[in-house]
């Protein structure tokens, strides 16, 4: 269950970083996820919303995914073509000496933060 | 009005967990330990190769083993059984470790006096590969009846291990395993692996890699 480790570290580093800027809660997290970054959305968020239960700031915290395009360069003739469709062989001119640009992050994007009712701004 | 603000973060997760990843590292360098995350496919043979290459390595070697699973403890048993110093850490549902956990497991096995210490992760050729562990050397199995064309379908594992280690050579003649193209598909995804061919059930193999284990270990003592 690959999504679980995925859903524990998103969780860590996210209440980490309300505690550092003093929140009350948070509400909503946006990730970025490669569409070859081998998370499957749908799961990552299942297990999102078993374990944001657990957590002290997480409890009602939305998880919010923006798939990341996945895109491949080639050495040989210099082009860019989508991976999911072609993979690792150029469509162009059949080389396998490509390397991927974008599509396999699993980036924290953004938190939507509810500050305390304490009056302060 | 404004209860709900936005706080930009921009930050890989992958991020706090290379940072655990270099401190533990950087502690066990300073303590003279040496750390190799060991990665396959379940089945390839990574806990027979080290009871083959424990009683080679320990001729000068202080070597300890963390067997890392989901669940039960028969590889631990089976490692204590080379005199190796030896712990069992369950996962408890999740198909890899990552740099904390790894980090706990060396608390646990007391890394105090071992030259040595290998990591045997999760029988998984995907998951372990994403998070780095902290070790100084990864190094890989796959088996021959797995087939030469794992680098091309797994390719990350291939990209972040140093050693590529061929085991069963011993069933060779019974498979389709291409031996030079296994090696031109995993230089491919990574030109500066190492590949050693091994059958951990004949013994071949395993004295040379041994030998180039104890050249490493002997890098951080100098």
């Amino acid at each position: 269950m690959h999504e679980l480790g995925i859903a524990f570290h998103i969780s860590d580093s996210v209440e980490k970083i309300a505690i550092e800027n003093n929140v009350k809660a948070v509400s909503r997290v946006t990730l970025e996820v490669g569409e070859v970054s081998t998370v499957i959305p749908d799961y990552l968020t299942d297990v999102w919303n078993w374990n944001r239960k657990r957590t002290q700031y997480l409890k009602d915290c939305e998880l919010d995914i923006e798939i990341i395009k996945a895109v491949t360069y080639c050495e040989d003739c210099k082009k860019e073509y989508p991976t999911v469709e072609f993979g690792r062989i150029c469509p162009y001119c059949k080389s396998e000496k490509t390397y991927l640009v974008t599509g396999n992050e699993i980036n924290i994007k953004e938190i939507e933060v509810e500050d305390k009712d304490n009056g302060a701004s | 009005m404004d209860k709900f603000r936005v706080i930009e973060v921009k930050q890989s997760i992958f991020e706090d967990n290379n940072k655990d990843a270099e401190i533990l590292r950087n502690s066990l360098k300073e303590k003279g330990t040496y750390l190799i995350n060991l990665m396959s496919s379940p089945g390839a043979g990574k806990t027979t190769t080290l009871t083959k290459l424990i009683p080679e390595l320990s001729k000068s070697l202080k070597v300890g083993v963390m067997e890392a699973d989901i669940d039960s403890s028969v590889d631990a048993e089976t490692i204590s059984k080379t005199g190796a110093k030896v712990i069992q850490l369950h996962t408890g549902g999740m198909c890899h470790l990552d740099a904390q956990m790894t980090r706990q497991g060396v608390n646990e096995l007391g890394a105090d006096g071992l030259d040595l210490v290998i990591l045997e992760n999760v029988g998984n050729l995907v998951c372990p590969a994403e998070f780095d562990t902290g070790a100084m050397l990864n190094m890989m199995i796959l088996s021959v009846p797995e087939g030469h064309d794992k680098p091309l379908k797994y390719p990350l594992v291939f990209e972040v291990s140093n050693v590529c280690v061929i085991n069963k050579t011993d069933v060779l003649p019974y498979f389709d395993f291409d031996v030079k193209k296994v090696e031109e598909y995993a230089k491919m995804r990574n030109p500066d692996i190492k590949l050693f061919f091994i059958s951990a059930k004949t013994g071949e193999g395993i004295v040379e890699l041994a030998e180039f284990i104890k050249e490493k270990v002997s890098e951080i003592k100098k």
